[in-house]
């Protein structure tokens, strides 16, 4: 199924509803990039809430969509990794290495609400 | 989850979320938590992985099983793929042969209690791993 990605300001929040299969994570790293370009994103939110694993073709994934995202200019953060998953993650040997990741859909928007506020400051110099 | 249906074939990447949500499904019927569930899907998600980018086919079976008094989830990961060469190699944390993450086979075995493959050229490769109910 789809993944719903909604645009918030000048962010997108793309919220996976159950498990992907290989092809739409890759859709999903295909829509993501297309659309930051559309709205000029600043930042992207990927809610993994509703995933019961995340292996190792998910976890490379994620990385190319961060990596991506921060070539087209916009900050990826990845929310919602469960407690369970991190742990088999780690016994697994995967990282997120460079990728932010907060707890939550809230921290998330607050984690790229600061960087919005940052950019303003700086931009006023 | 009708009884007795505890194989997957898998063929695509669909095949690898059916299997690892059978695994689910079986662990949690038999009483496993949250973690042990999660690392036996993940497990089986690797193991299925494997089977799609070295064999093309093969098969997962999920069985609950009982040895003594303890009771357990078997995995077991089927092909008649090219096989492994050399599995201790395999079994090294960081090794490839296609470029990738590597077998993630170290790190499957961190996810289960028991490991064990049987390999061999030009016949395929049979791994079976088993997570014990605490």
């Amino acid at each position: 199924m789809p993944v719903p990605i909604l645009k918030q300001g000048d962010c997108l929040i793309a919220s996976i509803q159950s498990a992907l299969t290989d092809a739409e994570l890759l859709d999903l790293r295909d829509e993501l990039s297309g659309r930051v370009g559309r709205h000029r994103s600043k930042g992207v939110i990927i809610d993994v809430t509703a995933l019961d694993v995340l292996d190792s073709f998910a976890s490379r994934t994620l990385r190319t969509i961060a990596e991506m995202m921060r070539l087209r200019g916009a900050e990826t953060v990845i929310v919602g990794i469960q407690p369970e998953v991190a742990f088999s993650m780690v016994q697994l040997g995967l990282s997120l290495d460079g990728v932010t990741t907060v707890l939550d859909l809230e921290e998330g928007l607050a984690h790229l609400e600061r960087g919005r506020r940052n950019r303003v400051a700086n931009a006023r110099g | 989850m009708p009884e007795g249906d505890v194989s997957v074939p898998i063929r695509s990447d669909a095949d690898v979320v059916a299997a690892r949500s059978l695994g689910r499904s079986v662990a949690e019927s038999h009483g496993f938590g949250a973690t042990d569930v999660t690392m036996i899907a993940t497990a089986i998600s690797e193991l299925a992985r494997n089977i799609l980018k070295y064999a093309q086919e093969g098969e997962i079976m999920v069985e609950p099983i009982r040895r003594d008094s303890q009771a357990g989830v078997s995995v077991v990961a089927r092909d008649a793929g090219p096989g492994i060469a050399d599995v201790g190699l395999a079994m090294q944390d960081g090794f490839s042969t296609a470029n990738s993450l590597g077998l993630g086979l170290p790190g499957t075995r961190r996810l289960m209690d028991e490991f064990e493959i049987v390999s061999s050229v030009g016949s395929g490769t049979v791994v079976r791993a088993i997570k014990w109910l605490r």
